[in-house]
């Protein structure tokens, strides 16, 4: 239920509790989205945890996940319903010669012959649901058109069955790795939230949230490199969930510090371009060699 | 900065409107809904809270990171200027805060030593509140004997001086660590205050405001450090290569080869008692078009070359089917040595040295380039290539062969042209803007993302079909 996000802080901390520290502008927002009813559109660049907010907020509010992911070409006889035809089909070669027409017709398009796709099964839900509409940049403009009647009224017409409209308010949350500008219809409906990767302090509660193994002083020297690594122009910035991996690779390798020698063994699991690697390798991977240097930057 | 109980003061929501006005004003859609979802927001977060206040107006008002850059400036600006207005109308000053014991005002006490200690350990800390008391401090001992040039930015650094703070970039520090030096970043945030507390120092003498300024191009433009600014261009050119290869289905393709899309047939047989008598075919995925980019390097660009290299550069990630030429009095293919090297340092190296850039006098020969693209890439030129030209049309007095360039925008599908000076300069010297304009079938300023994103807009927005 609704009742059960009270306040900003509270927020927070359920959604510390379920595994993601939010900082205060996402909890804010989070919480405002559940109060106002309004859809979230989250932006920032990969892996900063947009996704995970979103299945955060399920596991907090104990709410079931519908999850849309886009991709170029969806349309939405995929994300919203579509018609059953071969049942359809069946329906009408085996009633054909008996029934008149008109109960056919009645008949075949009735919900039994509707197939349900992940926007339907959201709105029409008995219980209140968080909706995911993961990377809503992939998609073309027509199929933000289409979404505006959801976002806005929490309702899907369908020509031959009318308008159905959500029983419960489901949470909604878009998120979009701005590889294009989406629509101002579309954000005018939204709340919008920027996330960003997180400073070197959070990000250190979040690896040690996710490895808690790991020794206090490894962990500190991986955020560290990790955001060494983040101030370099590279293809492919690593993201939370990688240096979460990493993380645990080191945990897993017994790794007492993290040198030259470990960083070169294990960089891949952090930087996924050739020429990234190269990068990388030369210009963090020297500043390790002495072990000093790197920790009295912090 | 509210001092207030938890209902907004009536005279709130004008203010909050006024502060609407001045967010469009500054070019930020913010239409009614957006207004009453902020209205609705600011209900349920407690709005003495000024960061929560903030990113309840953010996330109501601001839908873009770019929104969300003036916003941020814009709302310091706002709320700081709407507190000291009321300070002026209700005749609150300092000295009275002062007195009433609020804020220690004993100047002769202050031992210049120690606070210059404190205000490093301040900055180094980054504590916020700390350093804003500090600043106050460091004013009244350093700023208010009479001595104040009455430009607050002189003032700022002249103080600064005096404390004798020291930037240094992180990597500085780590290179070589100084003792009195603090964090770049930390110490741009202490100056941020002090601008600040001298800015209210001198609304409470003069008891008036400074008239508020339109924010201009400068303020809100990106960093233009070109390392900065490579992650902002790739991701337009991203934005660029999905916006030109999602759209525009219905007008490219030939009609052969079409594929029967065996689900669509049967649902829309449906209306016809489920004999199929129309066919639906699947959409035709648009083919990548051929770009020719021409980038000018030479001095009179060069700021910009750095921008325009880094825009081809991002260009080659996305595009296979792209040639790019670059020029001051002669041209030369580098589509190579893009090809070849990945990073950005490496290729500006490669064309700085060996691109084989024949220039014998450092002077861009438009009219020349013409000539030899034309006569090099003619061949190559279909209705399918878009031809992209970035630079500044200056022709140091030289021909510029408007006849050529008007024969490869007629061989070419379409021409664009990027210019990173402002249109005010345009035609104006040397430039020969006017010649090339009526061949092309858009020109742009360009010298923000900003603008390159109006630049993708048009390129991919209306499509002429010719």
């Amino acid at each position: 239920m609704a009742a059960e996000l009270q306040s900003v802080d509270q927020v927070k901390s359920r959604l510390g509790e379920v595994g993601y520290l939010a900082d205060e502008p996402a909890a804010l927002v989070s919480y405002l989205a559940a109060q106002l009813g309004k859809p979230v559109l989250v932006e920032g660049p990969a892996g900063v945890g947009k996704t995970e907010l979103a299945k955060a907020l399920s596991r907090a509010t104990e709410r079931r996940l519908i999850r849309l992911q886009c991709y170029e070409g969806l349309d939405e006889a995929k994300a919203l319903y579509e018609w059953n035809y071969r049942k359809q089909l069946l329906r009408i070669q085996t009633e054909a010669q008996d029934a008149g027409w008109e109960t056919v017709k009645e008949d075949i398009f009735g919900e039994e012959f509707l197939l349900a796709r992940p926007l339907l099964t959201a709105i029409a839900s008995e219980e209140p649901v968080v909706l995911l509409i993961d990377e809503i940049d992939k998609t073309d403009q027509e199929f933000e058109a289409m979404l505006l009647e959801l976002l806005s009224d929490f309702q899907i017409s369908i020509p031959e069955l009318g308008v159905i409209e959500a029983r419960t308010h489901p949470i909604v949350v878009l998120t979009s790795n701005n590889s294009r500008e989406l629509t101002e219809a579309l954000k005018r409906r939204c709340l919008y939230l920027w996330l960003d990767y997180p400073d070197a302090e959070r990000e250190l509660e979040i690896v040690k949230l996710h490895a808690p193994e790991l020794p206090d002083s490894v962990a500190r020297r991986l955020v560290e490199v990790v955001h060494m690594v983040r101030n370099l122009d590279l293809k492919k910035p690593p993201s939370i969930a990688e240096s979460i991996d990493w993380a645990r690779a080191l945990l897993l390798l017994g790794a007492e510090d993290i040198d030259q020698s470990m960083l070169e063994h294990t960089m891949s699991i952090i930087v996924k371009h050739r020429t990234d690697l190269d990068v990388v390798a030369e210009r963090v991977g020297v500043k390790l060699t002495d072990g000093l240097i790197g920790r009295q930057s912090a | 900065m509210a001092s207030s109980d938890a209902s907004p003061p009536s005279g709130f929501a004008p203010r909050l409107l006024d502060f609407a006005d001045e967010l469009r004003s500054e070019g930020m859609h913010v239409g009614t809904s957006e207004l009453l979802d902020a209205f609705a927001a600011l209900e349920h977060v407690p709005w003495t809270s000024e960061e929560d206040f903030r990113s309840a107006l953010a996330a109501t008002l601001a839908k873009s990171q770019e929104d969300r850059r003036v916003f941020d400036i814009l709302f310091d600006r706002y709320f700081f200027r709407a507190v000291e207005r009321e300070a002026v109308e209700r005749g609150l000053t300092e000295q009275q805060l002062a007195n009433d014991g609020g804020y220690q005002g004993d100047q002769n006490m202050i031992d210049l030593e120690s606070l210059r200690n404190q205000i490093r350990n301040a900055v180094r800390d980054g504590s916020d509140g700390e350093m804003r008391d500090l600043a106050r401090l460091a004013i009244a001992a350093f700023g208010r004997e009479g001595t104040g040039s009455g430009v607050i930015g002189v003032d700022v650094q002249r103080i600064r001086r005096t404390l004798g703070l020291k930037g240094q970039s992180e990597q500085e520090m780590a290179a070589r660590p100084d003792p009195d030096a603090v964090p770049r970043e930390r110490l741009r945030q202490f100056e941020r205050h002090l601008r600040r507390e001298l800015e209210r120092d001198m609304i409470e003498r003069t008891e008036a405001l400074p008239p508020a300024r339109p924010l201009r191009e400068f303020d809100r433009a990106l960093p233009t450090n070109p390392l900065q600014d490579l992650a902002a261009v790739h991701r337009i050119v991203m934005q660029l290569k999905r916006r030109l290869a999602t759209q525009g289905h219905e007008m490219r393709g030939r009609r052969r080869g079409r594929v029967v899309d065996v689900r669509r047939t049967m649902r829309s047989s449906l209306e016809t008692g489920g004999v199929p008598l129309r066919l639906r075919y699947r959409p035709k995925r648009p083919r990548r078009p051929e770009l020719f980019v021409l980038c000018d390097v030479s001095t009179s660009v060069t700021s910009a070359s750095v921008f325009f290299l880094s825009v081809l550069h991002a260009l080659h990630d996305s595009f296979r089917k792209l040639r790019s030429f670059v020029f001051v009095e002669r041209i030369s293919e580098v589509t190579e040595v893009f090809e070849r090297e990945r990073s950005f340092k490496a290729v500006s190296r490669a064309i700085a040295t060996d691109s084989g850039v024949a220039d014998v006098s450092g002077y861009t020969d438009y009219g020349r380039v013409w000539l030899e693209f034309y006569e090099q890439v003619i061949d190559d030129l279909d209705p399918r290539s878009t031809v992209i030209v970035l630079g500044d049309a200056r022709t140091n007095g030289r021909e510029p062969h408007a006849k050529a360039f008007g024969a490869i925008a007629e061989k070419a599908s379409r021409m664009f042209w990027m210019n990173p000076e402002p249109k005010l300069y345009w035609n104006y010297g040397d430039s020969v803007m006017a010649a090339y304009e009526p061949y092309c079938d858009g020109v742009f300023e360009c010298w923000t993302t900003k603008q390159l994103e109006g630049f993708v807009n048009a390129l991919t927005d209306q499509r002429p079909t010719r």
